[in-house]
């Protein structure tokens, strides 16, 4: 098959502590050298990509995406969504099972599969419900979704209520080295609630979410996957509380990994100021103390990765009054721009850190092949100018929806090409 | 008629907004336009009264999105005053449960060609959500807990009217502060015209953060009562509460309600106002609220004032600027 070299690129892999200057070279979709640029004999090349100036890493994994096919096609479809991913430069996303129906059964995890396939994008990791039909009322079949593909178990969009169901996923999931990927919120303290609590709720009369709301259930898990030694992923946190709790959890020794999303280090509950429901998510835009502290948890690791918890709706549904449109930001085309723009500029974070959360460690706690440029690995690769100003356009989008906040909004750094598997999948301006 | 002397011919300049959404975002000066443009009309309609002309050939539309007598007998009222047409549209449920939403509601009242959207909802947020997608003039008459701009208004115009200037003046705001859209436009209102505003109620209902923006928060009416110049009885919301606040109607009103004997502490010329449908027996007794300080009927009158004022200053004719060729 066909020969590619990535030239004289910023190589950037955390998994095997590279960082410099040099040539990737790809045979037959598998990575086959990271070579001392230009001192290497390569033998015949189909395909030369000349990376000079940008940053090559292993392509990005984004461990939550809500891709909404099956169901609600009509705010994204497993093409347009992974066709999104690309763009942002992700190769791989796993998807999370809060379709309709939800993805519990073998039938429904190999209709992602097939669904992905045929879509000829990236990679398609699917997240099962860890309970029936995501009811957290019983255990949902996890030995044979883990046998179909499943790489984790998760009831987002809703926590896991019954304690001692949870518990038992954490046990059972344990068997299969699968971590269960946590939506934490206590739902007595978040009832109709729509935005952050605090003074800003206060001042325009809606009703808030409070920090405790899910701090508290961040703590219930804690202490489950402890007693378990199973695996907890907590999900998009989003409050300085969270993130020390987690860091304690972690010295503890306990098995505890956990991912930020872009808006939660960008935005704060200020934004909801203007009632634009593209600001409406859970866990929802906290405050600067918020913002510190989770920068600080990216910082020093307590947060191991970034997802961005990409969650479309379609534009007719979002523009409602604010308590009937529905939560969710989109977050696949944005996550490199906000990282690199948040993170990276101000020195709060270098490349290596950066690529292990987009990268490494994602790949790591799903326990997936990807996430590096180790020879024979799948050659999964994304190049990034890490000096390229643009300008955030939905409507350039590829996502189905519109629903960025961030429309308008000028970003350093920016995926320019995508490769799965060997093949270049997208290229900035489709060259 | 009225004297057209008094009678205003254009919106004044300073003012340059198309719509009232709240007072938060207003300054002191434009609420002071505003209070003085309803106290002209008030004077012009020989107290709300008489009927003028100034909006003839205008069409107001009341939106009503929440169950509503008062305030919209209110603003309609108004209009006609001023002689504008009224069509009110009654919209609970009703257009929503067809599948249209409510921002096509409003655009298919725009394209009938009025001029200003009065709009009563549920949801913080919908009038300012309603004034992006129009192009005519939205007047918030309540969005939820967030503010009722009007109300706000007319509460300070009723005590303005009695004590003039507001600057130290010490208003106490008792009870359901979170549900409470009153208490928010009354808030700014008066802390932007320089009153010292005291908020009263259970911590459940008012918050400490409060204190954030420079007011003073009390959890005991008692404390409060001997240094307030004006109270405003705000009234429970047992509709927006999730979780009851208080364990019962009875210990609230032990604990808040305006009493006779409360009333016998206070300053001898304390002003009570207290926003209808006011609950007797919860936040103020009936003796209180019939009592000679009580302004309860008087805010009536003047709602009428303020919102006369309010749809001037929204669908007024403008200046032609000068200076233009």
């Amino acid at each position: 098959m066909a020969t590619l070299l990535v030239r004289g690129g910023r190589v950037v892999d955390p998994s095997q502590g590279i960082d410099r200057i040099d040539d990737v070279l790809v045979r037959d979709g598998f990575v086959v050298a990271i070579g001392h640029s230009g001192t290497q004999p390569v033998g015949r090349v189909d395909e030369t990509i000349d990376a000079a100036g940008l940053i090559v890493t292993p392509g990005l994994v984004d461990m939550h995406v809500h891709l909404r096919e099956p169901g609600r096609e009509e705010d994204e479809t497993i093409e347009t969504g992974t066709r999104a991913a690309l763009a942002g430069g992700f190769t791989s996303v796993a998807c999370i099972p809060n379709t309709e129906p939800p993805l519990d059964t073998q039938a429904a995890v190999e209709f992602i599969h097939q669904k992905a396939a045929r879509a000829d994008t990236c990679n398609v990791f699917v997240v099962a419900c860890a309970s029936r039909n995501r009811e957290g009322k019983e255990l949902a079949e996890i030995g044979q979704l883990v046998e179909a593909g499943a790489v984790a178990f998760s009831d987002d969009g809703a926590p896991v209520y019954d304690a001692e169901l949870m518990r038992r996923i954490f046990e059972y999931c344990r068997m299969f080295d699968k971590p269960f990927l946590a939506h934490e919120e206590v739902l007595e303290l978040t009832a109709g609630g729509v935005m952050n609590e605090g003074l800003v709720s206060l001042v325009l009369g809606l009703k808030g979410m409070p920090a405790a709301g899910e701090e508290v259930m961040i703590g219930r898990d804690i202490v489950l996957a402890d007693v378990t030694s199973g695996r907890l992923h907590v999900m998009h946190v989003s409050t300085a509380g969270g993130v020390a709790m987690i860091r304690a959890a972690k010295a503890r020794g306990i098995r505890v990994t956990a991912e930020a999303c872009p808006h939660h280090f960008t935005l704060t509950d200020e934004s909801l100021r203007g009632f634009d429901s593209n600001f409406k998510m859970s866990p929802p835009l906290r405050t600067k103390a918020d913002i510190d502290a989770i920068i600080e948890g990216i910082v020093d690791g307590t947060i191991d990765c970034i997802a961005t918890d990409h969650a479309p709706h379609a534009i007719e549904k979002k523009m409602l009054e604010f308590d009937r449109a529905p939560f969710g930001i989109l977050g696949l085309e944005t996550a490199v721009g906000l990282s690199v723009t948040r993170l990276v500029e101000p020195g709060r974070i270098g490349w290596p850190r950066l690529v292990e959360a987009m990268s490494t460690l994602p790949a790591r706690i799903l326990g997936i092949n990807r996430g590096t440029l180790r020879p024979g690995v799948p050659a999964d690769i994304t190049l990034i100018d890490p000096a390229l100003t643009w300008r955030v356009d939905v409507h350039s989008f590829a996502s189905k929806s519109v629903n960025s906040p961030f429309h308008g909004w000028t970003l350093q750094g920016r995926a320019v090409a995508t490769i799965v598997a060997g093949r270049v999948k997208y290229r900035l301006g489709g060259g | 008629m009225a004297s057209a002397a008094i009678e205003p011919e254009t919106v004044p300049a300073q003012w340059t907004h198309r719509h009232l959404l709240d007072l938060e975002r207003l300054t002191a000066n434009e609420i002071r336009l505003l209070l003085d443009t309803a106290a002209l009309f008030k004077e012009a309609t020989g107290g709300c009264r008489r009927k003028l002309a100034v909006l003839a050939g205008t069409t107001v539309v009341t939106l009503f999105f929440e169950n509503s007598t008062r305030t919209r007998t209110s603003f309609s009222l108004a209009a006609r005053r001023l002689g504008a047409d009224v069509v009110d549209f009654s919209a609970s449920g009703s257009s929503l449960s067809k599948g249209e939403s409510f921002i096509d509601t409003a655009r298919n009242l725009e394209a009938m060609g009025i001029d200003a959207v009065v709009v009563r909802h549920a949801t913080p947020g919908t009038p300012h959500l309603l004034a992006q997608h129009l192009s005519v003039g939205v007047i918030n008459a309540g969005d939820g807990p967030h503010e009722h701009p009007t109300q706000g208004l007319l509460d300070i115009f009723s005590i303005r009217e009695r004590l003039g200037d507001l600057t130290g003046v010490t208003v106490g705001l008792v009870g359901d502060i979170a549900h409470s859209r009153t208490a928010r436009s009354n808030l700014w209102g008066l802390v932007k015209l320089g009153a010292k505003v005291i908020l009263c109620g259970p911590p459940t209902l008012v918050s400490e953060r409060w204190r954030e923006i420079g007011v003073e928060v009390s959890h005991n009416l008692d404390a409060i009562v001997p240094r307030c110049d004006v109270l405003n009885l705000l009234r429970i919301q047992f509709e927006r509460q999730n979780t009851r606040p208080f364990p019962s109607v009875r210990e609230y009103a032990h604990l808040y309600a305006m009493t006779r004997e409360r009333l016998k502490r206070a300053k001898k010329d304390l002003l009570i106002l207290a926003p209808g449908p006011i609950n007797r027996g919860v936040e103020v007794t009936a003796e209180v609220a019939d009592c000679p300080q009580s302004l309860i009927l008087d805010q009536v009158t003047n709602g009428l004032a303020v919102r006369m004022g309010v749809l001037w200053l929204t669908c007024g004719p403008r200046a032609a600027t000068g200076g233009h060729a």
